[in-house]
């Protein structure tokens, strides 16, 4: 394939994460995805953006809007799509679904349903690589509404003392669920998290090249033992919190500025860096990649009902039946 | 090997196993200093990188534990107050705990959390007073209460091995004690119960510092009955078939553990034991009351925990 430029891997990245969750979104709402999505569609600059400043070999926590961090870190989207399906080809054998999906071999430690709780648990794989002398940095992804969760500020503060090799990136979406970030913040984001001393600056988050920029700025500056790095990317998604939200058809937001936000989608952005040749070849792979990953999940296996606690320990400790007669 | 300190057991055993394994570490407050004994010696053995005084942000150091076990580390928590586990719950039981399961066994989580000094402590009242190991073993943690020193060794160090994780509850009761340790140390299962007393017509089924009101209640009735002292050791997973077979050769059943009644340990004993074991008579417990709050005054802090004159009801209870 050769070297080829950042701005068409970004757009790639993009161009994935969109496209699989399109497709994610209408299997949702026909219920073919049981549990119902965060999507994530929208916010793909940052997902790509940061990740393309890291290496297979350094890791990321994800959040419950995790599809686009997984993808972008380079999990395979048939696998991804068949967690999704719960089966056994699944990237976790069909026992995560979307808001655990995890690739530990890809340094992804998983999307994770409790917001802000990746913070420290990235903290802490950077804890074990500088112990190491590794040359590997950790970045731990949140929205607007983990920055009210304590667990997220005592993580600033123990990467801050021990200047670990962690980017904590806020995806500022606006939105904590349906609650604006105006009424869940007291103060500046980046002045919170600077505070700690962090290294800490605000991004266009619906520019890729932008986030790129800085993630770079900020992975560096870890390997170079500089101390963590806060990066608030300035997102936003255009569907609701969670599919359940268009199945009941909420709508707490303006189409006024949901459309403001559409105008500057970053895939249209970051396509205009492209020629469009190279857009329309990309288009053309993405959907066959994503036909192939639906047809892959479907023909997947669902797991048999005796397994159901298969995995709870690692040393495959086995538990008492529920129900005994 | 002759008399050990229980307190010297916990800190022998992270000594043994962060000389065998460079990648334990221990995580938790004033562990430099060794402020509870049982982290003593370490830092100045094995430095910075390895014992790590936190800030107080427990949440934040105890996930911390599970990002750094995740990248290959197999760290050690210790915990100073009990009740600090109550604001750590969601970093044990729905981060650490859950991802092997949901990650479909692609990564073990070996953290163990180690609360020295757990359960009353003698006027320490409401905040500080707690036993709170049923609430790990209701959610699936693998759980150890260790009763005697060459157990504590034992099962601490098992803990530390196991690539899961593993809470360790050392009673505040028996830190101070000795037992006369006869051969080596080494690593106790999870899992296995231990007989400390055998006998013919009750089994008392004893946890933690409990075991020893037993054993001495058990002396105290030989004349008129001859008890059965069985320790679980570990509250999850529990050596059933050790219990089961005491419980069935004797055909009475007590159990006595120093947590609240309701939803505890002692619970769970007496449903297994009537759902499956083939008794004479309905077993008893010996706990604290339900929902119990330990008060500061030492006389009514100890009157809500279980004691050795309720233990001698209990048993003659069953054996009516």
């Amino acid at each position: 394939m050769g070297a080829e430029s950042r701005a068409v891997r970004l757009y790639r990245t993009m161009r994935l994460i969109r496209e699989f969750e399109e497709r994610c979104l209408a299997m949702s709402l026909t219920g073919e995805i049981v549990g119902g999505i965060h999507p994530y569609i929208g916010q793909e600059a940052v997902a790509a953006g940061v990740c393309a400043a890291l290496t297979q070999d350094d890791v990321v926590a994800s959040t419950h809007r995790g599809h686009g961090h997984v993808l972008a870190k380079g999990a395979d989207p048939k696998r991804m799509l068949a967690e999704l399906l719960g089966t056994t080809d699944g990237l976790n054998r069909g026992r995560g679904g979307s808001m655990h999906a995890a690739d530990v071999g890809l340094g992804v430690y998983g999307a994770n349903g409790i917001v802000g709780a990746g913070a420290p648990i990235a903290a802490g794989a950077a804890w074990s690589f500088q112990q190491r002398g590794e040359d590997r940095v950790a970045v731990a992804f949140f929205g607007d509404g983990a920055l009210s969760q304590g667990v997220v500020l005592e993580a600033f503060n123990l990467a801050a003392l021990w200047r670990l090799p962690v980017v904590f990136v806020c995806e500022n979406n606006g939105y904590a669920t349906s609650l604006p970030v105006g009424r869940a913040l007291a103060g500046d984001p980046v002045e919170r998290a600077a505070a700690f001393g962090l290294a800490a600056r605000a991004v266009d988050g619906m520019d890729a090249e932008a986030v790129a920029d800085a993630a770079a700025q900020a992975v560096e500056r870890c390997r170079a033992g500089g101390g963590p790095a806060y990066l608030e990317c300035r997102t936003y998604r255009f569907h609701g919190h969670h599919s359940y939200e268009e199945q009941v058809a909420l709508n707490y937001r303006d189409d006024a500025e949901v459309g403001d936000w559409r105008a500057r989608d970053p895939l249209r952005t970051q396509s205009t860096r492209v020629d469009e040749a190279t857009v329309r070849a990309v288009d053309a792979e993405i959907t066959t990649l994503i036909d192939e990953a639906v047809e892959f999940a479907r023909a997947g296996r669902a797991p048999e009902p005796h397994e159901a606690l298969d995995h709870l320990y690692a040393d495959g400790t086995t538990t008492r039946p529920g129900v005994m007669i | 090997m002759g008399a050990l300190a229980y307190i010297t057991a916990l800190n022998q055993a992270l000594h043994d196993e962060m000389a065998r394994d460079d990648r334990v570490c221990v995580f938790g407050e004033d562990v430099r200093i060794g402020l509870t004994q049982t982290t003593k010696g370490l830092h100045e053995r094995f430095g910075d990188g390895r014992v790590v005084d936190t800030p107080l942000s427990e949440q934040a150091f105890t996930s911390l534990a599970t990002g750094a076990a995740m990248a290959g580390q197999r760290p050690v928590v210790e915990y100073q107050i009990p009740s600090l586990l109550y604001l750590v719950f969601e970093q044990i039981a729905n981060q650490a705990h859950k991802f092997s399961l949901m990650t479909g066994g692609q990564v073990e989580v070996p953290v163990t959390y180690l609360v020295p000094g757990s359960g009353s402590r003698s006027g320490m009242a409401g905040q500080h007073s707690d036993h709170p190991y049923s609430l790990f073993a209701h959610v699936g943690i693998k759980t150890v209460l260790p009763a005697t020193a060459s157990d504590a060794y034992g099962l601490l160090l098992s803990a530390l091995r196991d690539p899961d994780p593993v809470a360790v509850f050392a009673p505040s009761a028996l830190m101070g004690t000795v037992e006369e340790v006869t051969g080596e140390l080494g690593p106790v299962p999870l899992g296995s119960a231990r007989i400390h007393r055998a006998g013919e017509d009750v089994t008392v089924v004893a946890t933690g510092q409990c075991v020893h009101t037993a054993l001495a209640v058990a002396e105290a009735m030989a004349d008129e009955v001859s008890v059965e002292v069985v320790d679980p050791r570990t509250i999850y997973p529990v050596d059933w078939e050790t219990i089961r077979a005491s419980a069935e050769k004797t055909g009475r059943l007590v159990v006595i553990d120093d947590a609240n009644r309701m939803s505890g340990f002692a619970g769970e004993v007496l449903a297994t034991a009537a759902e499956q074991f083939d008794l004479v008579a309905p077993p008893r417990r010996v706990t604290r009351p339900d929902g119990a709050v330990i008060p500061y005054a030492l006389v009514l802090d100890q009157a809500l925990l279980p004691n050795g004159d309720q233990l001698t009801d209990a048993i003659r209870a069953v054996l009516k």
